[in-house]
């Protein structure tokens, strides 16, 4: 058996990871991506607790989990080609006017 | 060294190596596929923890739907090499030490307070594998029903905000 | 020899992936000469004829011509990609067969049961569907690292084509799963083995159980050939429209990848309408009817003592060699399983049996299709999948639970 405090240690590390991604990329769609790999590193946190505590509770909860970042991910891709197409270029940086 | 522990080291590594390559790679599509290589990595960790459906909807919705429409909006928008930007580079590294230490920090945290520290015997709940599936199912739509109606409308309205978004003035 | 008994379950398992390889890739590409033989014999001409006796070596030829071509890569393509989509695309293809069973009991090998599947999870069905969902990179990722404008327009039609009959395929069995309680591949399959007045083909989910199956089925088949992007759903590819869409850029070796890929998923796609909806390895005749056991090798005597009698008569001398003695082996081994000595051999081959020839039925279909129907211009073909297959597959999916629920002692 693989004890829960290796999970809880992999999804800790993914989840740095998609923080110095989310910090350090300058293409939009990066950072984004970034973002669902936060998502996914709390995702499995949630089943290793599951796991070991016996209830579903943390299966259903990913389930929401996964749900929610699919709405979250079909508005955010809109805006950005939204933003894209004003702009004509998907670098963070130069969107740093509130106008559009 | 028992299989399992062995497997999960190989999904382990597989996912961390994903992500280090999503940072690091300097086209999009490069990091998207580096994505959806975690992704499945831990659709892998899922099976190997008994939690079947969630692995399976995991692939499907996740690495089959929403990293599609990334890759299909990096083909549309045609998101060429990352930009050379005057980052200053001299604050890097700092931020990767801060970073690293929010990583150790949050898991120490939830390690300590959940107090496990000694190997689980896991599959408490999970009473053979044909029944997990039919358990989740039942906790969802009796449990957590209302939920499950909130989030069909959040998909709803996410769905008429994007055909929104995307309709070109004519 | 004690290491092999001692991993006797690895070591069957990869005998039986080596098998599985071997057999799907020969039945791909004798697939391949089948499809252009009907499409002749269906437009008045003959198809390949001249390589081997009635043209049974041109798959050979074929094999031969795409590893021996030159394999040009266009400049300015994205390496990685350019590399990895056709070989995403095969993986995918041939994984999906993993987890089909092909019969009911296991055979006894040296004292150890040996399935007729590589692998039966519990959520088998869900697992196919995973692998379907991940197929779309294969084109998207082809079309796009191709460089070049007609494969990047096919690649991205292609794929939009795929998301959106994934739907309904992915709701159109939802039917047949309320029905047997299970995604499992093998309970299925012996949910419809309990037919009204023990005739056996009552007993599919196509024509019994609350509610049958027929939109589901429908719904199913049409989603499915959309999905593996064949005729009358193939206009991404054809030849008339994009030049061949997003596998333009690609010659040789990796055209052959994506060749056997599409085919592969359409065996796929045969294994899956037999099994879910028309019972799988289930004999049509009813269950008290056992000299139908017999049937397998009583249609293999005159199966090949026909052949003898073409081969008799065929034009090159290689022909009248080859076909009169195949003739010999099928009629032979028809003779020795009516025999006493092997006759417990045909109990064991009826479920095999019964499941290929559905195979083959379906098989027949979709290349009847290619030959017969023209094809969807693109915003009617998305259109079909978005208004007409999705909602005729929710309606399947509430008609099928209210009559299980009218049905269902309270």
């Amino acid at each position: 058996m693989v004890p829960t405090t290796y999970y809880v240690a992999l999804s800790a590390v993914l989840f740095g990871l998609g923080v110095l991604a989310f910090v350090f990329k300058r293409n939009i769609i990066s950072i984004f991506m970034s973002i669902e790999l936060m998502l996914n590193a709390v995702n499995l946190a949630f089943v290793a607790f599951s796991q070991s505590s016996g209830k579903l509770d943390g299966q259903v909860f990913v389930l929401f989990v996964i749900i929610v970042a699919a709405a979250e991910a079909a508005v955010g891709l809109g805006i950005i080609i939204l933003i894209a197409r004003h702009r004509q270029s998907l670098n963070v940086e130069r969107m740093d006017l509130l106008k559009l | 060294m028992n299989a399992p522990l062995v497997v999960f080291f190989v999904l382990a590594v597989l996912a961390v190596a994903g992500a280090l390559s999503l940072i690091f790679q300097k086209h999009p599509i490069h990091s998207a596929l580096s994505l959806i290589v975690v992704m499945v990595a831990l659709a892998g960790l899922y099976l190997l923890m008994g939690a079947e459906f969630v692995a399976a909807v995991q692939i499907i919705v996740y690495g089959g739907a929403i990293m599609v429409l990334f890759v299909f909006v990096i083909m549309l928008l045609n998101a060429g090499l990352e930009e050379h930007t005057n980052i200053s580079k001299l604050a890097g590294f700092p931020g990767i030490l801060l970073a690293l230490a929010l990583t150790g920090f949050i898991g120490a945290t939830v390690a300590r307070s959940a107090g496990l520290t000694q190997v689980t015997s896991g599959n408490g709940n999970i009473s053979g594998a044909l029944s997990a599936t039919r358990e989740l199912s039942t906790m969802i739509f009796k449990n957590f029903a209302y939920p499950f109606e909130l989030t069909s409308f959040l998909i709803l309205i996410a769905i008429l905000g994007a055909i929104v978004l995307a309709h070109r003035e004519n | 020899m004690d290491f092999l008994s001692a991993h006797a379950e690895i070591i069957i398992t990869l005998i039986k992936i080596a098998l599985l390889m071997f057999i799907v890739l020969t039945v791909n590409a004798y697939l391949t000469w089948f499809e252009r033989k009907v499409v002749a014999h269906m437009q008045s001409r003959w198809g390949p004829h001249r390589v081997g006796p009635h043209g049974l070596l041109q798959p050979l030829a074929d094999g031969a011509k795409f590893l021996l071509k030159e394999d040009a890569t266009p400049a300015g393509v994205d390496k990685f990609v350019y590399f990895l989509a056709p070989l995403l695309a095969l993986g995918l293809a041939l994984t999906s067969i993993a987890v089909i069973p092909f019969g009911p009991d296991p055979i006894r090998v040296f004292g150890h049961n040996v399935y007729l599947y590589i692998a039966n999870p519990s959520i088998g069905l869900l697992v196919l569907f995973a692998i379907t969902a991940l197929g779309v990179y294969g084109v998207a990722l082809a079309g796009w690292s191709s460089n070049s404008k007609y494969p990047l327009l096919g690649g991205l039609r292609s794929s939009a084509q795929m998301i959106s009959y994934e739907l309904a395929l992915t709701l159109s069995v939802v039917g047949v799963l309320l029905m047997a309680n299970s995604f499992n591949l093998t309970e299925i399959i012996n949910a419809q083995s309990h037919p009204a007045w023990g005739i056996g083909f009552l007993g599919w989910n196509i024509f019994s159980g609350p509610f049958p199956q027929i939109l589901g089925f429908f719904c199913f088949f049409v989603a499915a050939v959309a999905e593996t992007n064949r005729v009358p759903f193939d206009l991404p590819e054809a030849e008339s429209e994009l030049v061949a869409g997003f596998h333009t850029e690609y010659s040789s070796f990796k055209f052959a990848m994506f060749f056997i890929a599409e085919y592969t998923s359409m065996i796929t796609v045969s294994c899956l309408c037999s099994i879910l909806f028309f019972g799988g390895w289930l004999s049509p005749f009813p269950q008290s009817w056992t000299f139908t056991y017999y049937l397998p090798s009583l249609l293999l005597i005159p199966a090949g003592l026909w052949i003898i009698w073409d081969g008799i008569r065929y034009e090159t001398i290689f022909g009248k060699i080859i076909l009169p003695g195949l003739g010999t082996v099928f009629t032979l081994i028809g003779v020795a399983l009516l025999l006493p000595p092997l006759q417990f051999i045909n109990v064991f081959i009826q479920g095999p049996f019964w499941l290929l020839g559905k195979i083959l039925v379906f098989l027949f279909v979709y290349v009847w299709m290619r030959g017969t129907l023209p094809r969807f211009r693109y915003d009617q073909l998305m259109a079909f999948g978005w208004k007409l297959l999705l909602p005729v597959s929710i309606v399947n999916v509430i008609l099928t639970a209210f009559f299980i629920l009218l049905r269902s002692k309270p």
